[in-house]
C-alpha cells in the first residue's frame, strides 16, 4: 500500500483523503502550521515534482502541522539544510516501492555553506559574492541566530534572504 | 594564580582577522611579546622583508605605526593609502588584489571599507594578514593596543572598572574591547545616548561571561568608579544619514571639571582622533593617556608582524 503519512496518520481517514499517498520520494512531517508553502517557495518547488500538501492536520507533538510529500524526490543536504533552517524539528520520510525505507529527524548544522545572503549591504559576502562560499554559524537554534563568517554580524530569523 | 606555560603554548596563528579568534593565553601572549619590543633596541628581525601596505580608507596612526613598526625591525613597506590610487578604483575584486598582491610582499597588512573583507583577505592567501580595520566590523591590532596600555598603565587586566563612553553602537573599537576585556573579571559601564547604545550581542556576551555591566547616559555618574574611561569620536562616517549625526555629535565632553571626583589612577583612553568629546585641559592632568596609546600602536604591531611571520614564538 502507497505510503500515507505515518504510522498516526492512518488513525486519521481525513488526513489519508487528504494526502495522497507516494510510491517512492520524501514526505516532510511535523511542519509547523502554516510553514509548507514557505518551504515550497524555499526549495522553489514545483520544479517538474508532483506535491501533495496537508496543511494544519491536528499533531499531538505539534498541536498543529502541515506534511509536504514529493514524489519521485530525494532532497540533497544542501535542500535538507535550508529546509532545517525553516523547520528544525520536522521529519523526513524517504519512500521507496511504498514503504519507509529511511526516517529521520532533521538537524540543523552548525555550519552554513551556500545557503544564505548575507543581509549586511555592507558584507563582502553580498557586495562580492562571486568570489567566495557564503557561510554561517549558527549561534542560537531558539531563537534562531546566525552569524556571518565574513562580516560578524548576527541575524535573525526575520532577517534571513536564501541564495 | 595560573600562569602560562612556556612549555605548552606555541603560537601558531599567521593571521590577525578578528578579536574573536584570540583565546586569552593568545591575548597575553601578544602583550608580553609587545613587552620586549617596548623600548629596546630592534634587531633585524625582518631584514629585507617586505610589508604590502594596503589602505583603501584613510589613516594616520594604524598606518604609519605600521610602516615604522616594519622599518624599526629591518624591513621594507610598499604599498597605497586611498582606494582611488588603488586598482578597486577600477573595480577589482579584494580576493582578485590579494592573489596579485602576495606575489609582491611577505606580509600583507590592510584597511578596507567593506565588512568582512578581512576574513576573505585572510583566507585568500598563504602569506601573513592583518586587518587594519574592516569597515565597522574589526580593527583587531588597536584592541590588541588598548589592552596593552591598560596592562601597562594599571599593571593588570583583571578586576577593572572600565566605562566606555560615545558611540556605543557603530563603535568598532568598544565592541572588540568589550569581547576581549570579557577574557578578564572585568566590570563594564556603558555611556551612550539610548540611540547609540552597545548592541543587544555584548550585553549578552557580559552576561553570558558572569560578568557585571550598567548602563547611564550621563558621562558624569561613574566616573568615581572607573579605573579606566574609554572615549570614542562619534564617527560621522558610520552613520546611515547626516541628521541623525548632527543630533549626537556633540552628546559628551569630558572636561577638567567632570574629573574632579575621579579615581587617583582612572585613565582616560581614546583610539583618536578625537573631534571635541575630551577638552585639551584634560590633556595634561596625570589622567590622560591617549597619546602614550597611541605611542603603543609600535611595540604592539612589532609583535604582531613578529609573531605572523614566525620570527618569534
Amino acid at each position: 500500500m502507497p505510503y500515507d503519512g505515518g504510522s498516526k496518520m492512518k488513525k486519521t481517514s481525513k488526513n489519508l483523503l487528504a494526502v495522497s499517498p507516494i510510491e517512492s520520494g520524501t514526505v516532510i512531517d511535523h511542519i509547523p502550521a502554516g510553514k509548507s508553502l514557505k518551504i515550497l517557495d524555499l526549495l522553489n518547488l514545483p520544479n517538474g515534482e508532483k506535491i501533495m500538501l496537508g496543511v494544519n492536520f491536528s499533531s499531538k507533538k505539534l498541536g498543529r502541522k502541515d506534511i509536504i510529500k514529493v514524489d519521485k524526490k530525494i532532497f540533497t543536504q544542501n535542500e535538507l539544510n535550508r529546509i532545517a533552517l525553516l523547520v528544525p524539528d520536522s521529519t523526513i520520510n524517504i519512500v521507496k516501492n511504498s514503504k519507509v525505507i529511511k526516517k529521520y529527524n532533521l538537524k540543523l548544522q552548525n555550519e552554513l555553506l551556500g545557503i544564505i545572503k548575507c543581509p549586511n549591504p555592507k558584507c563582502i559576502s553580498y557586495l562580492e559574492p562571486h568570489t567566495l562560499v557564503s557561510k554561517f554559524y549558527v549561534i542560537e537554534k531558539k531563537p534562531l541566530t546566525i552569524k556571518c563568517h565574513f562580516c560578524e554580524r548576527e541575524f535573525v530569523e526575520k532577517d534571513i534572504n536564501y541564495l | 594564580m595560573k600562569t602560562r606555560s612556556k612549555k605548552s603554548f606555541r603560537w601558531t596563528k599567521k593571521d590577525i582577522v578578528s578579536i574573536n579568534d584570540f583565546s586569552k593565553q593568545e591575548i597575553l601572549h601578544v602583550l608580553d611579546t609587545a613587552k620586549k619590543f617596548d623600548g629596546k633596541k630592534h634587531k633585524q628581525y625582518l631584514k629585507n622583508k617586505i610589508m604590502a601596505s594596503m589602505f583603501y580608507e584613510s589613516s594616520t596612526r594604524t598606518r604609519l605605526s605600521f610602516h615604522s613598526a616594519m622599518k624599526q625591525l629591518g624591513g621594507l613597506v610598499n604599498g597605497f593609502s586611498s582606494a582611488k590610487s588603488s586598482s578597486a578604483s577600477k573595480g577589482e575584486s579584494v580576493f582578485d588584489t590579494i592573489k596579485m598582491v602576495e606575489s609582491y610582499a611577505d606580509v600583507i597588512v590592510m584597511r578596507h571599507f567593506i565588512e568582512g573583507s578581512a576574513r576573505l583577505a585572510a583566507e585568500s592567501t598563504d602569506k601573513p594578514f592583518l586587518n587594519s580595520g574592516d569597515g565597522s566590523n574589526e580593527h583587531p591590532t588597536q584592541t590588541m593596543l588598548d589592552l596593552y596600555t591598560i596592562k601597562k598603565e594599571l599593571g593588570t587586566l583583571e578586576n577593572l572598572h572600565i566605562g566606555l563612553a560615545g558611540d556605543l553602537k557603530y563603535g568598532r573599537t568598544t565592541h572588540s574591547l568589550v569581547r576581549a576585556m570579557s577574557h578578564f573579571k572585568t566590570t563594564f559601564y556603558f555611556i551612550a545616548p539610548d540611540a547609540l547604545s552597545i548592541p543587544q550581542t555584548y550585553k549578552k556576551l557580559v552576561k553570558q561571561k558572569n560578568l557585571k555591566f550598567y548602563q547611564t547616559e550621563q558621562l558624569s555618574k561613574f566616573i568615581p568608579k572607573l579605573n579606566v574611561l574609554y572615549m570614542t569620536r562619534i564617527q560621522k562616517e558610520r552613520f546611515p544619514d547626516e541628521a541623525e549625526y548632527e543630533k549626537y555629535k556633540g552628546i559628551f565632553v569630558l572636561d577638567k571639571k567632570l574629573l574632579e571626583n575621579a579615581n587617583q589612577n582612572l585613565k582616560i583612553m581614546h583610539p583618536l582622533p578625537r573631534v571635541n568629546e575630551i577638552s585639551t585641559d584634560v590633556d595634561k592632568t596625570k589622567h590622560a593617556v591617549y597619546f602614550r596609546q597611541a605611542a603603543n600602536g609600535i611595540p604592539v604591531r612589532k609583535a604582531l608582524l613578529c609573531l605572523t611571520m614566525g620570527v618569534v614564538k
